[in-house]
């Protein structure tokens, strides 16, 4: 299922839409200030982290992905979260208000707080990778300064990752298709399965050396095209980023609930 | 310069674990030669391929290609003059697009970055994968991966074109079309090959090889014809000269 | 485990990204110095085969639940400690990118916890120790075994503390650590024995992949120093600097309301801050002390953080907040859905 969910996020990620065309340095940086900003938040915050939500709408809009495969990838990786974060409501029971005659607890607040934090978070960090692509977020890393051997280290990797997948995808069927039991297999035989893929990991390590070399490989490898900054990125970030650092300080949703309430009373 | 002559006196190789590879392979190909490898499975064709550009270095014997010694010290040189294509494309496509890849060794060659975009064009041209360009490797056929490996070579202008085993993998389309397009190259070509009817088609000249030595070197046609020689090397006659009658069998 | 975004603060995400960059461009130094053309075709090939190996499940034997490969100890003892470091980061960002698993503020904090843990101190110091230059299978699976536990302890116990100083899980210290540990010493256990597995396998099929490792591990303990110690630098500067901000952060703006709430909110993370550094510095040289002192601190820092809390909480968390919550949310959710209807136009 994974090896069938990466190919997908690479198909999508070199997709057609504005937000793919943009500078991918102003994509990364706009999504790493969101969750910093996002994180930030005090942990019985609530209302204020709403107004962010916008942010992941607006990238899977306009960068076309489609909801259902976010949402879904959210479901497959909430367990962690939750788990750890449901000890919040056990342990903190100091009643915060009251809506109507039902207390609130200080331990839900912060949960509810941690599974906006993570919903927010994750989304953005997909939705980067989706409408920015992986090669692209690699020569960005490099334009700010991670080293060369680094992120050829990266580049390689992902280039082999979809092969090596692949084989080992195969390892796993022959053996399934000739074992009766369903589980996947005992420690006995996971090892001589995960050693042979490794063997033919270095042969194969060995052979794109040679090829390599015989192309005149001598231990660099050259930048390749940088990614052509433009301007509407810049504005992209900018807008965004203030956007952030205002609802960051301003509890708008807040100071407009009591604008409803006091029309109310 | 002695026009890109290859060849081999008396080359032996053994491997690591001791067994033996080549046993005293001897031939000399000239300038625009198109020759064709063949033999059996473990017969020694792979590790003679690897010695043309200096990947093996003999245990005995030497090799040389235009009048260069291939020794340790002359690698740089032999590898432009010699183009190696290898069986498995995955393994030489290893950039994260095609155009890098193909332009990987011409930044080696030290070629200005205004020159490149240019070479890599033709090159991938020269080949028919001029919109493979932009594309990621893995996405690819593997008739586009053969053709842009050989694409990823082209591009550095070798007088000799080695390729190990061309047409494996491929569909049949995709063979008839690499078939097609190889008649075109004025290079030097050698072949290791089980395709037997693509030796036919493209190589004037074949050498068999087994159990490490060369058992027959010369045109193709007699060699294919020789039904007991092959038996012996463990072949047989391509498949389009198989069950015909005598009158074709000069083809 | 991966660490989730959700549960770490700025401050503690920050700081080890810090931490972990640093480790990366120092581990890139040393990897150029070595001069080996052969290892970058290597070390991408194996960060795809730690990647495709994790898919591949197994059951654990006694309790049917399925584990899967780490990889920092194979790769260490096939590549040494640097490559080997360079590696795993490359695959946990992927893994961070591509699966959501680990966030991007918390990714600082997994390669710390899951690269330097055994490549820097498991590695060196336990299976080199034990396996060093004889080959023997007993000391090949022994090191493995007990660098491996090692490795997964140290680490299990960095998530706890990264958990507990980001203040946004009320878990207590005492429980988590109890969860934590005991479940990562059978995880540590089944990792070591995989990896001596796997790894007398490829040495008897290719004897001479033996010397590969061996060779590019040029460390002694004096560096091993070094390194931590200017990885606690880096952490305390990041954190110090990035404390300072929070606290002018226009969030102490919101708190001057309350005025006594606002200094002690200051004094609370420059309290916590101390203590994480005196704590990280405990655990790494010496695990067992670390769990006195940390019990104390934990107990200081929730007094500081409940103190702060109190007052302040009536501001953001009231009916009227949740109103406001709750139009902003559907706000939002129509503007998504308007402008997925234009694009379709």
């Amino acid at each position: 299922m994974e090896r069938f969910d990466l190919g997908y996020m690479d198909k999508i990620s070199t997709g057609n839409s504005p937000l793919h065309r943009l500078d991918p340095g102003a994509k990364v940086i706009a999504t790493f200030v969101f969750i910093i900003t996002v994180v930030s938040f005090d942990r019985y915050e609530i209302s204020a982290l709403t107004p962010f939500f916008l942010y992941p709408l607006f990238m899977a809009a306009i960068g076309n992905v489609p909801f259902g495969y976010i949402l879904r990838k959210l479901l497959a990786v909430s367990p962690f979260a939750v788990f750890i974060g449901i000890f919040n409501p056990i342990i903190d029971r100091n009643i915060l208000f009251y809506v109507g005659s039902l207390g609130i607890s200080g331990g839900w607040v912060s949960f509810v707080s941690i599974f906006m934090r993570f919903i927010l978070t994750v989304s953005a960090s997909l939705l980067l990778v989706a409408v920015t692509g992986f090669n692209s977020i690699c020569m960005t890393l490099e334009k700010y300064g991670m080293p060369r051997v680094f992120i050829v280290q990266l580049l390689f990797m992902y280039r082999y990752m979809f092969v090596l997948a692949d084989e080992s995808q195969k390892m796993v069927r022959a053996r399934s298709v000739r074992s009766f039991a369903s589980r996947p297999p005992g420690l006995i035989m996971f090892v001589p399965l995960a050693g042979q893929l490794l063997l033919r990991t270095l042969d194969r390590a060995e052979c794109v050396y040679r090829a390599m070399v015989c192309r005149g490989f001598n231990g660099q490898v050259y930048p390749a095209k940088r990614p052509v900054s433009g301007q509407s990125g810049w504005f992209f970030a900018a807008a965004w980023i203030i956007f952030f650092v205002i609802f960051r300080i301003y509890n708008i949703p807040f100071l407009a609930g009591s604008v409803v309430m006091g029309v109310f009373k | 310069m002695s026009h890109h002559i290859v060849e081999a006196t008396d080359l032996r190789y053994t491997y690591p674990d001791g067994t033996p590879g080549l046993e005293g392979v001897s031939f000399r190909i000239t300038h625009g030669e198109s020759v064709a490898i063949v033999g059996a499975n473990g017969a020694g064709k792979s590790t003679l391929l690897l010695h043309l550009n200096g990947c093996i270095l003999p245990v005995q014997g030497t090799i040389s290609i235009g009048g260069t010694l291939v020794s340790r010290n002359t690698l740089g040189l032999v590898r432009r003059t010699v183009g190696m294509v290898f069986q498995n494309a995955d393994d030489q496509l290893f950039m994260p697009t095609v155009f890098e890849d193909v332009a990987f060794g011409l930044r080696n060659m030290g070629i200005k970055e205004s020159e490149i975009g240019h070479r890599v064009a033709e090159a991938l041209n020269t080949v028919g994968a001029g919109h493979l360009a932009g594309r990621p490797p893995y996405k690819l056929s593997q008739g586009e991966k053969r053709l842009s490996a050989i694409a990823t070579v082209l591009a550095m202008s070798p007088d000799i074109l080695v390729m190990d085993e061309p047409s494996s993998s491929l569909d049949p389309k995709a063979r008839s079309r690499l078939i097609e397009l190889l008649k075109t190259f004025r290079h030097t070509k050698i072949f290791a090959t089980h395709d037997l009817d693509l030796a036919l088609d493209l190589c004037e000249r074949t050498i068999v090889i087994h159990k490490g030595r060369v058992a027959a070197d010369g045109g193709t046609g007699d060699i294919f014809n020789n039904t007991a020689l092959l038996y012996e090397s463990g072949l047989e006659k391509p498949l389009r000269m198989q069950k015909c009658p005598p009158l074709f069998d000069k083809l | 485990m991966h660490m989730a975004d959700a549960l770490i603060s700025s401050t503690v995400g920050c700081a080890f990204l810090a931490a972990s960059a640093g480790l990366i461009a120092y581990s890139c130094k040393k990897v150029n110095e070595k001069e080996d053309d052969r290892k970058i075709p290597l070390m991408g090939v194996l960060g795809a085969f730690i990647f495709s190996a994790q898919m591949l499940n197994f059951t654990i034997p006694a309790t049917g639940s399925s584990g899967h490969l780490g990889g920092g100890m194979i790769l260490s003892i096939l590549l040494g400690p640097y490559a080997a470091f360079l590696v795993m980061a490359s695959v946990l960002i992927v893994q961070a990118l591509f699966f959501a698993d680990g966030g991007l503020l918390s990714l600082g904090c997994n390669i710390f916890n899951l690269g330097f843990f055994p490549c820097f101190i498991a590695y060196p110091l336990i299976y080199r120790v034990i396996a060093g230059s004889r080959y023997e299978k007993w000391r090949i699976t022994l090191g493995a075994v007990l660098a491996g536990i090692a490795a997964l302890q140290l680490g299990a116990f960095s998530v706890v503390l990264q958990v507990l100083f980001s203040g946004i899980s009320e878990l207590p210290f005492k429980t988590f650590v109890l969860l934590m540990q005991p479940i990562h010493l059978g995880i540590g256990l089944v990792e070591g024995i995989v990896t001596s597995g796997v790894v007398l396998f490829v040495f008897n099929l290719r004897p001479e992949l033996i010397d590969a490792g061996r060779e590019s591990l040029a460390m002694n303990k004096i560096n091993i120093k070094k390194v931590v110690l200017s990885l606690l630098l880096a952490a305390a500067v990041s954190g110090g600097v990035l404390s300072w901000f929070a606290s002018r952060n226009p969030d102490g703006l919101e708190w001057s309301m309350f005025k006594t709430s606002g200094k002690e909110e200051l004094e609370s993370s420059e309290g916590v801050h101390k203590a994480m550094l005196s704590l990280q510095k405990k655990t790494v040289v010496l695990p067992d002390y670390g769990f006195k002192k940390a019990e104390q601190t934990q107990e200081e820092s929730v007094e500081h953080k409940n103190a702060a809390k109190w007052p302040a909480v009536d501001a953001g968390i009231s009916v009227s907040g949740l109103v406001g919550g709750s139009i902003t949310l559907i706000l939002a959710g129509i503007t998504g859905w308007v402008l997925v209807k234009k694009r379709r136009i």
